[in-house]
């Protein structure tokens, strides 16, 4: 028969898959600390990504919607779904398996594909190995996990799939095609495709692979002849091996462990040294290092720290000295500190931070001098500030400790209706100062639900002096967050201007009126 | 700068400009010393202060404007001078980047409470411009200090409120504001007349957009402001507002 894409005597070779099914929940049950049987789902935009067994019995599955998971499932577990969580847990179970054989190829998290014949031969056989492979990622905590054997990575996939009380699904070299046969269309993973077949009459794989290969090709281009061939267990797709990544975290223990912030800042230095110095070997830079901290009664605090360009060794260190102060400047801790971890979160090329010739960034000077204020004051007593998104002047401004990136809570490239208009006040007042508006008539100045005014501002008293109004313009309305109860904020925004030339930006929020900004 | 007290009281004001533009050119021959160079500032200002520039190695005191002081930073910040904020923690960030402020340069230290002196003089050692708020009086001493340090590191200081060592002081008076009127329109712009008083000479004034409706700080045009009240809003429109 004529194969269009698959060059003759590339034979599809035998794949070991390893599949842990509802992965995402298990990393998420791994990541958080839940309870194994937890009733749990995760959400993607809104829609149940991913649910634990025990949801999947009270109706939750795949595509609901959040609110409809929900109410099938009062107690539910409600946690977003995060990639790169669902990745790093997968790690240890490469790790694992890259010890007990070679070359591993995570096709995402959750599912690997081994080659068969090495492990086969030194085990015995395919079965074997296969035990083996489940008895190691048994051993991680990793429940339920299956694997499957065939000709090519798709067809080990379906074996592994296929629903069988035994947790191994073997086919034999060549049967691939008769395997698949009687599998839907709907598994090859293209919805315009499946369903086109389908209104064809085409309804499992079998049909499909029956079709003459030149026509499949010509109706359906390449991607339909790739899938064309997969349907008939030619899967020409190699077990490619990943390169086990470098080592790069490093920790360090304390034995006994150490109660004071300044021993544990002076333990970890050589640790953050070795840190830095194995990145630097290695051509990368670290931009965001986790740093975890184990206290002898098992406490574990972790964090993530960001840094504008890469971090040096003494830098690590400080981001320890923080995180062990907690914001606060005192030395003692609640618990003694007993092991600290650090770990790249964030690597970059190390070509892509070297400085110019005239350097780049900011000063080396500056650098230390704000450091230096900051082992004074605290980390966050210096900042460096960034315009974020938001409609009142303080919510507009982001002020970010130095060494931190910008990370901003509120959008700046929105257009955020209802701000104010240029210019905007030199002076703003965080948090905002009590002031009060007087109407001629003495009685001070309300503004109802509709935003209607109760009387012209007249006088304005701010402490024990009280000033004339010469102009003013308002009230503007802002409605924000009417949906979060604890952030809502429904303020009526005034611009005044007094009689000594002074401008003020004033909000009456629940009958209080509040100096949030002076134009001085 | 010990030429000014020989700015004598001369009768016509043309002959007046014509000494003092004498004497800005004497003190602009002066200080060509190393420990003296100036910082650009906006144009409209400069003019009103000794010297007709900002100092390095001095200090200023503004009192009662933070729009003139981010005004006065501008121009320096963004030709790459580094700017700390000591003890001021209701700078307005997006205004300072309105007027040009560059905000890659610039560092807050909100609250230095009781060390606010050895913050500023920590950040002195590096920044081009140091703006602090003193919490209370400091001693004769630690005000010598700072300004022998400020000497040796060409670092200017801007003090919002008063300074025993200042160089000059400016002040605003007479804001006018455009675009609100009463119930209506919000505000645009704004004129105020800048006062630079110094040890030196007698107050200069002049009336400035500060700013104008583009952020710019620039003169309103040349007519002399004496003390006539300016109205307080240019826009006014009767009132139309339901009660």
């Amino acid at each position: 028969m004529k194969q269009p894409i698959q060059p003759p005597g590339t034979a599809p070779e035998r794949v070991m898959l390893l599949w842990c099914p509802d992965w995402p929940v298990i990393a998420a049950i791994r990541t958080h600390g839940l309870k194994p049987d937890a009733r749990i789902a995760l959400i993607e935009s809104g829609r149940v990504y991913a649910c634990s067994g025990s949801a999947r019995a009270e109706g939750v599955k795949r595509g609901l919607k959040l609110r409809e998971a929900q109410a099938r499932c009062p107690d539910l577990i409600v946690q977003p779904y995060r990639a790169d969580e669902d990745a790093r847990a997968f790690e240890p179970v490469l790790t694992a398996i890259e010890e007990a054989m070679p070359g591993v190829q995570p096709l995402r998290p959750g599912v690997c594909a081994i080659r068969s014949r090495g492990p086969a031969q030194f085990y015995g056989s395919e079965e074997e190995a296969a035990l083996w492979l489940l008895d190691h990622v048994d051993a991680l905590g990793v429940p339920a996990s299956r694997v499957g054997i065939a000709d090519g990575v798709f067809t080990a996939e379906q074996a592994a799939r296929s629903p069988q009380p035994q947790r191994i699904g073997i086919v034999p070299a060549g049967d691939a095609a008769t395997f698949l046969a009687p599998l839907p269309v709907s598994i090859l993973d293209d919805l315009a495709l499946t369903g086109l077949l389908r209104r064809l009459g085409v309804y499992t794989l079998g049909e499909f692979a029956a079709l003459p290969a030149e026509l499949v090709l010509d109706r359906f281009g390449d991607p339909g002849a790739r899938l064309h061939s997969l349907a008939g267990g030619r899967d020409s797709r190699p077990v490619i091996a990943r390169v086990p990544p470098d080592e790069l975290d490093a920790s360090i223990d304390f034995e006994p462990p150490l109660d004071r912030v300044d021993q544990v800042a002076f333990g970890v230095r050589a640790t953050a040294d070795a840190f830095i110095r194995s990145l630097t070997d290695t051509k990368l830079v670290c931009t965001a290092v986790l740093v975890q901290l184990e206290s002898a009664n098992g406490e574990l605090s972790e964090r993530s720290w960001l840094h504008p360009r890469s971090f040096t060794a003494a830098e690590v260190v400080d981001r320890v000295r923080w995180q062990l102060q907690g914001g606060s400047t005192e030395t003692g801790l609640s618990a003694p500190i007993g092991r600290v971890r650090l770990i790249p979160e964030a690597i970059d090329s190390i070509g892509n931070h070297e400085e110019g010739l005239w350097g780049s960034g900011p000063d080396e000077r500056i650098h230390h001098a704000l450091s230096r204020v900051q082992s004074m004051l605290g980390r966050t007593a210096v900042l460096t500030p960034a315009i974020g998104g938001g409609r009142a002047p303080a919510d507009r401004m982001t002020l970010v400790p130095w060494g931190d990136r910008v990370l901003h809570e509120r959008e700046p490239d929105r257009p955020w209706p209802g701000r104010l208009p240029d210019p905007a006040p030199a002076t703003v007042f965080e948090p905002p100062r009590p002031i009060t508006v007087f109407a001629a008539s003495g009685a001070e100045v309300a503004v109802d639900d509709r935003g209607g005014l109760s009387e012209p501002p007249a006088t304005v008293s701010a402490g024990s002096s009280t000033l004339r109004v010469a102009a003013w313009a308002g009230p503007w309305m802002v409605d924000e967050r009417w949906w979060d109860p604890d952030a809502a904020s429904r303020v009526s925004r005034f611009q005044l201007v007094d009689a000594s030339g002074v401008a003020w930006l004033l909000s009456l929020e629940h009958g209080h009126w509040w100096a949030e900004a002076r134009y001085d | 700068m010990s030429n000014a007290a020989i700015a004598p009281e001369l009768g016509p004001t043309g002959q007046n400009e014509l000494v003092r533009e004498l004497q800005d050119r004497i003190r602009k021959l002066q200080s060509t010393k190393l420990d003296s160079r100036d910082l650009p500032t906006n144009p409209a200002i400069a003019r009103l202060l000794p010297g007709g520039a900002l100092k390095q190695g001095s200090a200023y005191s503004v009192e009662r404007s933070a729009t003139l002081l981010m005004a006065l930073l501008a121009p320096p910040s963004a030709a790459g001078t580094w700017v700390g904020v000591v003890g001021v923690p209701e700078f307005g960030v997006e205004a300072a980047a309105g007027f040009g402020i560059d905000l890659d340069r610039l560092a807050l230290v909100p609250h230095p409470g009781d060390q606010w002196l050895a913050v500023t003089a920590a950040i002195a050692d590096v920044m081009g411009i140091v703006v602090t708020r003193p919490p209370q009086k400091a001693s004769d001493g630690s005000i010598a200090r700072l300004a022998a340090r400020l000497r040796q590191r060409g670092t200017t200081l801007i003090v919002l409120g008063s300074w025993p060592q200042s160089e000059a002081m400016l002040t605003l008076e007479e804001s006018s504001w455009v675009g609100i009127g009463e119930g209506h329109g919000h505000l645009t712009a704004r004129q105020a007349t800048v006062i630079v008083s110094s040890s030196t000479g007698r107050p200069r004034r002049a009336r400035l957009w500060l700013p104008d409706a583009g952020y710019q700080v620039r003169e309103a045009g040349m007519r002399p402001v004496d003390t006539a009240d300016a109205p307080v809003a240019d826009i006014r429109a009767p009132r139309t507002w339901r009660a």
